[in-house]
């Protein structure tokens, strides 16, 4: 079983970086955030029920829940439906996940782990996880892609948590996500901000933003 | 006696073949609130073109006449590697894998060579098209061989999908979904089928497989239209011996029918999804194939470690 969500995670992976539509993205991440909430109802260790229960409802509402909400919220009111013009198209990116993939499951096997893991796919899947949120904050010039690749990338780091830090540090894992739930608060804030004062959130063109500039740049 | 039964089973596939474009006819019929051609059209159709005579253009060449019967011996040959189900293949030996894709491919480039040498440009085009994507569709199909033989530990289709048996589920089934799924794109790009080509349009802007088919009459049509359904089960068989229920171990005939009834099921699906879908456009299809080489490569890195 818990070989079928590892699979779903790649395969929800490979679907965010192939599709440019932000309101798939948004979807995909709740999914991705509900497989990865179950996880550790699959994982043998000493966790007591009570507390286990606690974890999947939290992390299930945050990250299928609320998050997905919240942005499916801040996209409505920037308007934005796709990604026009992401610096790596959706093929590439296709191919670049697969090769993040390959990339984790070749330092995944360098990498030695002190303990018995639940599956041995479990390390890689979380890297290529993190490797892919990576990859779509980089490739994506739509702000709200690079929130989307931002709760990717979390999506890794909370699998690699809870794949290797079974038995005590859940308190780090919960106070972690409430860093993320507060951290896309304010990204989705500042988007709406951004959108409000330049009527588009392509951050390609914020770079070229300064305190003066030449007349021909205002005319845009 | 035992060891003419992978021989029957190629005579079954033989004479079974033409039966799954009737089947998916009679699905999408059935979908469109039809009727529908009879289950044998194809069977009516080949015995009337055999039946008559060959009419060629004086533009065509020596290729034209040769390229029907040496696409349909390429896809008889490929056709003696494939085990059915519970009964291992006529031939067999490490690597024939690659000889099937490749005699699917030598198939494929007869019909390029037959619609280049008619001079029209439109056979030109879809002769273009056809050799384009298929360097995806074969890339993608030896990527789920490979996923396949990583999986089995075997380099030979007998001992993937005969020897292995249920085996080969045993060492990660959710991947191994995956590989089938796959290889059901593979299916469908590599038998022109929706979403990557339509075989009911008729305009020749948009068509692959029906415009390269468009100057062949009489015998020499008939043999394309048997050589493309004997391809079709041929793919076909592939993702239905990795599904085919080991287990069972089933007697000659009953070992037939599951064949068969997988094969049918597999062409009811195509028949569905080509009432439900729509074709791609032309520069998406290398986009989609391009994903589902991705999702094969998935499967290999899974199934390798």
């Amino acid at each position: 079983m818990l070989d079928v969500i590892l699979m779903l995670l790649v395969l929800f992976n490979l679907f965010s970086l192939g599709s440019t539509r932000i309101s798939a993205s948004i979807r995909v991440v709740a999914y991705q955030g509900a497989a990865i909430g179950v996880v550790p109802l699959f994982l043998p260790g000493k966790i007591p029920g009570g507390i286990l229960v606690t974890i999947v409802l939290v992390t299930l509402l945050v990250k299928a829940g609320i998050l997905p909400w919240f942005l499916r919220y801040a996209q409505k009111r920037v308007n934005v439906r796709r990604e026009e013009k992401p610096f790596v198209g959706a093929s590439a990116s296709i191919l670049s996940g697969v090769a993040a993939l390959g990339t984790a499951f070749f330092i995944s096997s360098r990498l030695p782990i002190p303990f018995a893991v639940a599956s041995p796919f479990i390390v890689p899947v979380a890297l290529s996880v993190s490797l892919t949120g990576f990859f779509i904050i980089i490739s994506r010039a739509e702000a709200l892609s690079q929130v989307i690749g931002y709760l990717i990338l979390e999506n890794g780091i909370y699998l690699f948590g809870i794949a290797l830090l079974l038995e005590q540090p859940l308190l780090v894992e919960l106070g972690m996500l409430l860093d993320v739930f507060v951290g896309i608060f304010v990204m989705g804030i500042t988007v709406f901000h951004i959108s409000r004062e330049f009527e588009h959130t392509d951050t390609s063109r914020l770079s070229g933003l300064a305190d003066w500039l030449p007349e021909v740049k205002r005319s845009e | 006696m035992n060891n003419l039964y992978p021989l029957f089973n190629v005579i079954i596939a033989l004479a079974a073949a033409p039966l799954m474009f009737g089947v998916i006819n009679r699905i999408k019929a059935f979908f469109a609130g039809r009727k529908g051609p009879p289950l044998l059209q194809l069977y009516f159709d080949i015995w009337k073109l055999l039946r008559k005579g060959a009419v060629y253009s004086r533009t065509t060449g020596i290729f034209f006449r040769l390229a029907p019967s040496a696409g349909l011996i390429a896809v008889l040959t490929a056709l003696l590697f494939i085990p059915c189900g519970a009964y291992p293949a006529v031939l067999f030996f490490p690597g024939d894998m690659v000889l099937v894709v490749y005699l699917l491919g030598a198939q494929r480039f007869c019909m390029l060579l037959a619609a280049l040498d008619t001079g029209s440009s439109f056979e030109g085009m879809g002769a273009g098209r056809d050799a384009h994507f298929s360097v995806f569709s074969e890339a993608v199909l030896f990527l789920c061989l490979a996923a396949m033989s990583a999986a089995s530990g075997s380099v030979s289709l007998n001992g993937m999908l005969f020897t292995a048996g249920g085996r080969i589920w045993q060492v990660s089934p959710p991947v191994l979904v995956v590989v089938v799924f796959v290889l059901y794109i593979v299916l469908l790009a590599e038998n022109y089928r929706v979403p990557f080509d339509d075989p009911n349009t008729h305009l020749e802007l948009t068509m692959i497989h029906e415009v390269m088919a468009l100057d062949h009459g009489g015998p020499d049509l008939a043999m394309l239209e048997y050589a493309a359904a004997l391809k079709f089960w041929i793919l076909a068989s592939l993702p239905a011996g990795l599904l085919f229920p080991h287990g069972m171990k089933p007697d000659f005939f009953g070992n037939a029918a599951l064949f068969l009834g997988l094969i049918a099921l597999t062409a009811a699906l195509t028949g569905a999804l080509e009432s439900c879908a729509a074709r791609l456009r032309l520069v998406k299809v290398p986009q989609m194939l391009t994903a589902a080489a991705a999702l094969s490569v998935v499967a290999l890195i899974f199934l390798a470690k």
